[in-house]
């Protein structure tokens, strides 16, 4: 689904990605973990297109296309979504109305029509259920006076609501007490199905107590620098990273 | 300017020949330039009474001594008003057979603002066939309101028909001494809007200038008066969101709203005259004063949306004579390419307990120059009066600019007034979120623009709203990516 090839990127002169390989497939969940400033953020935002960050070197084939021939908007209608870390307000637009019109982009961008406003309210009631999403948060604005716990399931509704094939969150469980945490998880737990994939990023073992991963990846200094299973987690969570780090200093 | 206008004259001109439309329409037009004589032919065609005349030559004679306006934010070209058309009769309106004559520019803006087609058709000036025809939605509309003795017709209709109103009324609260431009229109008012609720009437519709628009040509220097009469309520409508071009540069309107006691209105516009090009040439100057007074208890509430005219100068303003009245100002001014506006509104607060809110909201794009200006004046002997100011800035874009002059002025001690501003950007964060969910550039630009204006746009009625919020995004076009 997603190969990533020797990518590097910047941002201004500093280089953050310094050669990131990484291969999704469909069905499977990956983690990619690694201290403060190593580059998961970047990587999540590069794969989505901003263009605060320069892509200078690497390939990015995504279902079988050129992703970085693609614009922010066609990557998402294409089936990427990222789960924001900081979700941005915007003030007088409504969750509801924001929503109606990124999914019925996405529709069109298949050929699809429209979603009439009794089909929209169904998916929506749908959809918000599976993050215990207060039904009153999508007539609010977007983000707009949202709790960190809010905010972040909001995203998660907002994934279920596009239904996208490769879902990068990226740490959808900073900032969230156990309960919210547990909502959010177990909701993208059960949006996974075989023909999807998802990547977390995160600092905690305990978000992939719920998320199982199938690899983990140690990111450092702009580099995957380690790939383990489910097991990796549990053991940067008792040991730090500082063991891998020192290994890799000595290669 | 007299370049400019023979730009739109031009303009129209080769559309007309563009799409094969013939041109040998008979008009009614006297030379250019303003003298007594014209003043005098003006009302001499329009068939009114000598005390008509007499009040056109007055403010005629009055315009001579003042200078024009240098106070706003503007930057207006040199106007040359010997070199302007003071009078052209009601064009007969080219009668198109079918939508497929229609300037297909103009089509695609009716479409975009969503426009049910027989009212395109109406507006395009296509023939409408027997079915839907708008004289007879017309004449029903005047029974239902002839009923409650309701009376909405044009103001040249009143002045022969309603002496009395007219007499009492017009020029009451923008009298012909009030500003450079009030003076020009009342010398030379073509036409305009002229209604009146009786006592304790409620307007049971919304009375739009819609249903008279195809009446008679809306005219360059045009009039409206509204008088609520004691605890009526009337909610008006001026504009359409459709684009309006036209070949008269200079626009000069005066409307002035009577709120009697305990009396209630909502007017509620919606301006989108033609903006110039890309490049700023061409465009209608607007230069319009709006005022209304409020008797005791009355309340009067301003909503507007601009997002038309090169240049807007505009200040709907309430004067809270009566103890207890209320007024509102609600606007979104969007200007987008070359556009200047300088818009507001003054509360002029003199009776006890008078209670006025203004919530301004000006975006402004390409290299646009926007500016909120407002007063708000607290008489001596107005005591416990209050204000609300909010006045936010949106900025898209590096080349606009947003300029905020309120004015305050108190003189009494017991007034409580607040005022609030904010400037902000749509940030790239806003961007790159909605892009991330499949919704382009443009489109997302349309909606953070129609959330920051929600507020206003939450006032205008119904209809209007969804056409309105359409119009805003329609304007946006081509100001980002």
């Amino acid at each position: 689904m997603l190969k990533v090839e020797n990518l590097h990127a910047t941002v201004g002169d500093k280089e953050i990605l310094k050669g990131i390989n990484l291969t999704v497939k469909a069905g499977e969940v990956h983690a990619i973990m690694g201290p403060n400033g190593s580059g998961k953020s970047t990587l999540a935002s590069v794969l989505a297109g901003n263009e605060k960050f320069t892509v200078t070197e690497g390939k990015v084939e995504f279902e079988g296309e050129n992703l970085l021939d693609l614009n922010i908007e066609e990557r998402s209608r294409k089936g990427l979504f990222l789960g924001f870390q900081y979700p941005v307000e915007i003030p007088g637009v409504t969750m509801a109305n924001f929503m109606k019109l990124a999914v019925n982009e996405q529709r069109k961008s298949r050929g699809l029509e429209p979603l009439t406003a009794g089909e929209y309210l169904k998916l929506m009631k749908e959809k918000s259920a599976i993050v215990e999403l207060d039904s009153k948060l999508t007539s609010r604005a977007v983000n707009e006076g949202f709790s960190g716990g809010e905010k972040k399931k909001n995203e998660i509704f907002q994934m279920a609501m596009l239904n996208p094939k490769l879902a990068i969150l990226d740490e959808t469980d900073s900032g969230l007490d156990i309960d919210a945490l547990r909502i959010v998880a177990t909701g993208v737990t059960r949006l996974k199905t075989p023909e999807n994939a998802t990547v977390v990023i995160t600092h905690y073992q305990r978000l992939l107590d719920y998320i199982v991963p199938d690899y983990v990846h140690v990111l450092y200094k702009g580099r995957i620098i380690y790939t383990g299973d489910k097991t990796l987690a549990l053991k940067l969570e008792k040991e730090g990273y500082d063991w891998l780090i020192n290994d890799y200093k000595e290669e | 300017m007299e370049k400019s206008t023979k730009d739109i004259i031009q303009e129209l001109e080769s559309k007309d020949y563009e799409y094969g439309f013939v041109t040998d329409i008979e008009t009614d037009i006297i030379a250019r330039g303003l003298s007594e004589e014209v003043v005098r032919l003006i009302s001499q065609k329009k068939g009114e009474p000598e005390w008509m005349l007499e009040r056109r030559l007055k403010a005629y004679r009055h315009w001579l001594t003042l200078e024009h306006p240098k106070w706003a934010h503007l930057d207006i070209p040199e106007i040359d008003f010997q070199d302007v058309i003071y009078y052209a009769a009601p064009k007969q309106k080219k009668q198109l057979n079918s939508m497929d004559e229609v300037d297909p520019e103009l089509k695609r803006t009716f479409d975009k603002l969503g426009i049910p087609l027989e009212e395109q058709m109406a507006l395009a000036g296509v023939a409408v066939d027997a079915v839907m025809d708008s004289v007879s939605v017309k004449t029903t509309f005047r029974d239902t309101l002839a009923e409650k003795g309701i009376i909405f017709c044009s103001i040249s209709e009143a002045i022969k028909e309603h002496p009395e109103l007219i007499k009492k009324y017009l020029g009451s609260v923008v009298p012909y001494t009030d500003n450079f431009y009030a003076a020009l229109n009342a010398a030379v008012f073509s036409d305009g809007s002229f209604c009146y609720i009786p006592k304790g009437v409620r307007c049971p519709m919304e009375l739009s200038t819609y249903f008279r628009i195809n009446a008679e040509g809306t005219g360059q220097f045009e009039r409206t008066l509204i008088v609520a009469d004691e605890g009526s309520y009337v909610s008006y409508l001026e504009g359409c969101t459709a684009p309006r071009r036209d070949e008269n540069q200079l626009h000069a309107a005066v409307v002035e709203i009577v709120v009697e006691k305990d009396a209630d209105v909502k007017y509620s516009t919606v301006q989108n005259w033609y903006p110039g090009d890309k490049d700023g040439k061409g465009g209608i100057y607007n230069f319009v004063t709006k005022r209304g007074i409020c008797r005791e208890g009355a309340h009067l509430s301003w909503t507007q949306v601009e997002t038309g005219s090169a240049i807007t100068w505009k200040y709907p303003s309430c004067v809270l004579a009566g103890d207890n009245s209320s007024g509102e100002f609600y606007s979104v001014a969007m200007t987008n390419n070359f556009q200047q506006a300088d818009t507001g509104t003054k509360m002029i607060h003199i009776g006890k307990n008078t209670r006025s809110r203004i919530v301004s909201k000006g975006i402004s794009a390409g290299r646009s120059q926007n500016a909120y200006r407002g007063l708000v004046r607290v008489a001596k002997g107005a005591e416990n009066a209050r204000n609300y100011s909010q006045c936010d800035s949106l900025l898209i874009g590096d080349k606009c600019g947003a300029h905020t002059f309120p004015v305050i002025d108190s003189y009494n001690p017991t007034a409580v007034l607040e005022h609030e501003a904010t400037t902000s950007k749509i940030s790239e964060e806003q961007l790159f979120y909605c892009n991330q969910r499949g919704i382009s550039t443009e489109d997302a630009v349309g909606l953070i623009v129609n959330g920051y204006a929600r507020e206003v746009l939450a006032k205008l009625p119904m209809e209007f709203a969804v056409e309105a919020q359409k119009l805003l995004s329609l304007s946006l076009e081509g100001s980002v990516g």
